[in-house]
């Protein structure tokens, strides 16, 4: 009577700390250049080696430009911590390493899946909270810091303590226009930034089981937006067919062996949460933040939730927030002007929403007084982006095309948004300065950042 | 790791709520390659103005608070997983964050860099934000080996939860790589097992 949870967890404890955590096994870490420098560091302190070198898959994606990324990176600090990312896997003999410009390389939560590294049932961890990603392949998925990073280098295992288990029920279908990103935003916006926290979610429902694998992702790599440690999904015939003959799936008489052991990776019917949710998909709209937190999120039509509605402790912040934004309690949004449009980013810079995007821009013009970046998750994206002729309707529209990378959805890069202008985003954190120092974030899915691209205000795709 | 015994100290009050990670250290900070000096960018974007003069009306500016526990509204350390916010905070030189609530990788980021965070309830820590409103000097005594955390100002105590295994590396200054190399075997084991 298990929950699928705990059957990923349960197969993957080495030992249990008496008094204390787990000592878990990962099967999969990914690495970036902004969260190990320092655990290459620790290592070579202590003197020791990378474990199981073959069981980190590393690429640059944090802080890299989105353009030029075959001359030098100008930036001498963010070139330095490029360097160090180079050395470090030359060093360690790192044999799965994606440096810029690499046909593999792009944000580190599009290249595990796209490339087979992310397969069902497994313990997958990576020093970024988006890591949450991956459970939509049915893996326990989550973000650790540097000191933990180091951890896995040095040893392959983790200390964790044991989550409790939430299932997050989406009854009925998604209705027209409203897409996998509007959902997770609805969620959020009810359960808070820290309404899950100390949960690790497993989502369940009709309107999740119709939807995509890039449609999944989308969902659970927001997970942590909520305080989850992560969120995960049943994997079933459309997680298998997304996963069959990518590089480094499982091949054969292998792929056979793992296929049924996937199939029996569900929750039982009578294993118990910790705590249950359910939600009606035909309720959910169109999605925008107006605040400087996931959580701060309503449909498009409906106005920012008065001072009165918010619980009198939290006034004060909420106050600090809408002040940041520039918007008053009460207001409508939509039809406000938008200065910035980014598509992008480990929540939406897959193939999908490129598709979604394109889709919606075809035959129509950028509005001139719209910047907007368009920047493809990884090269494999880029690429079927031209092989598909998303490419040139984007042309035609006016929108160019950038290099892949994280880009602006942190803006360590030269991809900030500037003070006090307003930027509908695809990505993942509306939080001050989020996209730049005084940039103004509203958070939206692809489709509603495709309204805000040609109509130059926040717009209802639907209309 | 350094030790943490008990701490007795005036407080720093930041009573806001949902304080992200990207708000401690902004990501445009993350570009260092070792773990030096993010104590100066704490909480940059409120802390210092566009021309790097300092922000008069934020709380590390002002003179009259001081001391090495910051005390922060509900869900601190949301967010981004960046252990350069438990850097900077421990950098800046503050041992302790007082909360109702942490994010739980700002927490496990915390505690492996030796500073910790301590969660009251509701009431206790509407109650540290008025004492320290009305007397800048307010301490607090925050002892691990008992779990207490006491508000002097009111006289007021509560028992705070740690990890009995987490408890023990604070009070030894013992860190998780240590427990998890002396383990070797049985990793080995497990994988044969597989």
């Amino acid at each position: 009577m298990k929950t699928l949870f705990d059957k990923i967890w349960d197969a993957h404890v080495v030992s249990l700390v008496e008094n204390g955590p787990t000592q878990l096994y990962i099967d999969r870490h990914f690495c970036h250049e902004v969260t190990s420098p320092q655990a290459f560091n620790g290592l070579r302190a202590r003197g020791l080696k990378v474990f199981r070198p073959e069981l980190t898959t590393m690429t640059a994606d944090h802080n890299t430009p989105t353009i030029n990324q075959d001359k030098p990176v100008q930036d001498p600090i963010s070139r330095n911590q490029l360097d160090t990312f180079a050395k470090n896997a030359s060093e360690f003999n790192m044999p799965l390493f994606y440096p810029l410009g690499h046909a593999k390389n792009g944000v580190v939560h599009i290249i595990g899946p796209e490339n087979g590294f992310t397969q069902p049932g497994m313990t997958i961890v990576c020093g970024d909270s988006h890591t949450s990603t991956h459970g939509a392949f049915g893996t326990i998925a989550f973000g650790i810091g540097t000191s933990e990073v180091e951890m896995v280098l040095a040893t392959q295992c983790i200390l964790q303590s044991c989550p409790k288990t939430m299932r997050i029920t989406f009854n009925g279908k998604l209705g027209a226009g409203v897409s996998a990103k509007d959902l997770a935003l609805y969620m959020i916006s009810k359960l808070t930034t820290g309404g899950a926290t100390g949960y690790f979610v497993e989502y369940a429902g009709e309107a999740i089981r119709s939807m995509s694998m890039e449609e999944r992702m989308t969902v659970c790599n927001l997970s942590i937006e909520m305080g989850a440690r992560g969120g995960l999904i049943a994997p079933d015939q459309t997680t298998f067919d997304y996963v069959k003959g990518r590089e480094f799936a499982p091949k054969g008489e292998e792929w056979d062996n793992k296929l049924a052991y996937w199939q029996t990776l569900k929750t039982d019917e009578d294993a118990k949460f910790d705590k249950e949710l359910v939600f009606e998909s035909a309720d959910i709209q169109p999605m925008v933040t107006y605040g400087t937190n996931p959580g701060m999120g309503m449909g498009i039509k409906e106005s920012i939730p008065t001072l009165e509605s918010v619980d009198e402790t939290g006034r004060i912040s909420y106050q600090k927030s809408l002040d940041y934004m520039g918007f008053e309690a009460g207001e409508k949004l939509e039809g406000k002007a938008i200065d910035y449009v980014f598509l992008g980013s480990c929540t939406n810079g897959r193939i999908e929403d490129f598709r979604v995007f394109a889709n919606f821009v075809k035959g129509k013009k950028k509005a001139e007084n719209v910047t907007a970046w368009l920047v493809p998750g990884s090269w494999m994206v880029e690429k079927q982006i031209r092989e598909e002729g998303l490419y040139d309707i984007l042309t035609e529209a006016g929108f160019a095309l950038r290099q892949p990378g994280c880009s602006a959805c942190l803006a360590m890069n030269d991809d900030k948004v500037p003070a006090g202008k307003y930027a509908v985003s695809t990505s993942n954190r509306n939080f001050e300065g989020r996209q730049g120092p005084g940039a103004r974030t509203i958070l939206a899915g692809p489709l509603v950042a495709a309204a805000a691209a040609v109509t130059g205000r926040i717009t209802d795709p639907r209309s | 790791m350094e030790k943490f015994l008990t701490l007795t100290s005036t407080v720093v009050p930041l009573p806001i709520e949902n304080v992200d990670t990207d708000q401690i250290i902004p990501a445009r900070f993350l570009k260092a390659t070792d773990k030096n000096g993010f104590g100066d960018n704490l909480f940059a974007d409120w802390r210092y103005n566009k021309d790097g003069s300092p922000k008069a009306d934020f709380v590390l500016n002002n003179p009259t608070y001081s001391g090495s526990i910051l005390v922060g509204g509900k869900n601190f350390g949301s967010g981004s997983s960046r252990e350069h916010a438990a850097w900077a905070i421990d950098g800046y030189g503050f041992k302790v964050v007082v909360s109702s609530f942490f994010a739980d990788i700002f927490q496990n980021n915390a505690l492996n860099n030796g500073v910790l965070p301590v969660v009251v309830s509701a009431e206790f820590l509407a109650e540290i934000f008025t004492s320290v409103n009305a007397d800048a000097k307010t301490t607090l005594t925050i002892d691990l080996e008992n779990q207490t955390i006491t508000n002097n100002a009111t006289g007021k105590s509560e028992t705070f939860a740690i990890n009995a295994y987490k408890k023990e590396c604070l009070l030894n200054g013992l860190d998780d790589i240590d427990y998890l190399l002396s383990k070797k075997d049985l990793i080995e084991a497990f994988e044969k097992g597989k």
